[in-house]
């Protein structure tokens, strides 16, 4: 029997998991965190349609339960050596690992706010980012201003940390433009007097029922969208804020009081998937991202033997597509290790 | 008061404490189809009247948007309802009802429209 081992408990690694002991193959999945999901665990609702998050992540808890593998949570990956397909892997606990075939499924990261300091996320009071509102939403918080006050204005930020190159960004993070939509219907419904406005530069609603969920933001939610980046913001006196951007659609300069600033972060590589790519001695793409050995027909491929990629360590994905990467990951691993054993 | 030879520029900037909303309001009520524009472009390039003469479809419902309406009588007059922004709308939009609101809407809204023009026009010259 051929052991594989991979590296995060995401969606990503989850699926392939599970889809590499269904093929008969012993895996072992190592998670870093306490819990399974990744940042999947952190949503409350997901897009384009508001189902719960938990669906997805009951659906998980129940392909391990089936098919049986080994987990290894609060374990990192401390260690890293050999070539050529031969691997051996060290973990902080001491453990160590010769696998036939390595899956990393390391996800992403989230671009931290506060390098992007003229929009004052941790400066300014009412300023949060959509993991913070996402987090409210899950906890079922009511959305207030520090000062206890409901928000009568509120505008999302898009694109904050994508294709932005001063934040050494200058990929689409792909999945922003939906999040801001869908949160901002959930905080329409929270909010029904409030005036509710989405900056955006593109709105990218490429997926399945994402340019329909935008125009239901329009149509029965009264979401208003302004073509125009933000320049920057600054603090009234009673910690509304004011916002500067062009309403590039009218050609002028457009000013804002609003209560609350929802920043919608971009995905990067994260430092998991930067430390592994180093550790593997593999390829990244100029986002940092790890590089298939083929965009087009080899998305599974790292650029060393025995190597194999899943999910959002390749670029941004959303949940669907990483379900599909990662099967396709776990196909590309057993052909793998069919050819090498009957080699 | 002594003349001094220059005057104060109003600023060309959008200012949302100023936006006056009722006609956009007026507009919504009673043509719902108005809110899912996406400023496409695609009625300014088939206008007919655009095409001859300075006006632009797109911009002007644009600037209804912000609680412009300024100026926007005479800009409205220059439409010939013609109706091919409604072929070519992606959104369906019933752009010539939306016309059609505005002119009915300006009247109804001029006293209060003007008296907002002068209280801009003031608070500027402070």
């Amino acid at each position: 029997m051929n052991t594989v081992v991979i590296i995060g408990a995401g969606v990503a690694g989850v699926e392939a998991a599970s889809q590499l002991s269904e093929f008969g193959h012993e895996v072992i999945l190592i998670e870093k965190n306490s819990y399974i999901g990744g940042k999947l665990a952190k949503w409350d609702h997901l897009f384009p349609n508001l189902r719960p998050a938990s669906e997805i992540l009951n659906n998980m808890e129940e392909k391990i339960k089936r098919s049986g593998f080994k987990i290894l949570k609060n374990t990192e990956i401390s260690g890293i050596s050999g070539h050529n397909g031969k691997w051996s892997l060290l973990t902080h606990k001491g453990e160590s690992f010769e696998p036939d075939a390595i899956v990393i499924a390391s996800g992403f990261g989230l671009f931290d706010a506060k390098r992007k300091e003229e929009y004052g996320y941790n400066i300014y009071n009412n300023v949060i980012t959509s993991v913070d509102l996402e987090d409210k939403l899950k906890k079922g918080n009511r959305i207030k201003m520090t000062n206890g006050k409901t928000p009568r204005r509120v505008a999302f930020i898009h694109c904050v940390g994508s294709r932005d190159e001063k934040s050494g960004n200058h990929h689409c993070s792909k999945v922003c433009c939906i999040t801001g939509v869908k949160q901002a219907i959930e905080l329409r419904n929270q909010l029904p007097q409030a005036e509710i406005y989405c900056f955006y530069m593109d709105l990218r609603m490429y997926g399945k029922d994402f340019e329909e969920l935008y125009r239901k933001a329009q149509e029965n939610y009264d979401i208003q969208f302004i073509r125009g980046r933000l320049s920057e913001a600054s603090e009234n006196m009673d910690e509304s804020l004011l916002i500067k951007a062009e309403d590039t659609l009218s050609g002028r300069p457009l000013k804002m009081n609003v209560d609350l600033m929802i920043l919608l972060v971009g995905i990067e590589p994260g430092e998991d998937t930067i430390s592994l790519c180093k550790g593997f001695k593999l390829e990244s793409d100029s986002s940092g991202f790890i590089k298939p050995r083929d965009m087009h027909i080899q998305r599974n491929l790292s650029s060393q033997e025995g190597v194999f990629l899943a999910g959002a360590c390749t670029c941004p994905m959303t949940i669907g597509d990483t379900i599909d990467n990662a099967r396709a990951a776990a196909i590309e691993v057993h052909n793998y290790l069919r050819k090498k054993q009957s080699a | 008061m002594s003349k001094f030879g220059f005057s104060i520029q109003e600023t060309r900037s959008i200012d949302f404490e100023q936006f006056d909303g009722r006609l956009l309001k007026y507009v919504l009520e009673h043509e719902p189809s108005f809110r899912v524009c996406l400023s496409c472009g695609g009625c300014t390039a088939t206008c007919s009247a655009g095409n001859l003469i300075d006006f632009n479809v797109r911009k002007m419902n644009m600037l209804i948007r912000r609680g412009e309406t300024e100026g926007l009588e005479k800009e409205i007059n220059k439409c010939m309802l013609c109706g091919k922004c409604m072929l070519v709308c992606p959104r369906g939009i019933n752009i010539r009802n939306v016309i059609m609101l505005i002119k009915k809407g300006i009247p109804k809204f001029r006293a209060d429209m003007e008296l907002h023009d002068n209280l801009k026009y003031n608070y500027h010259a402070y």
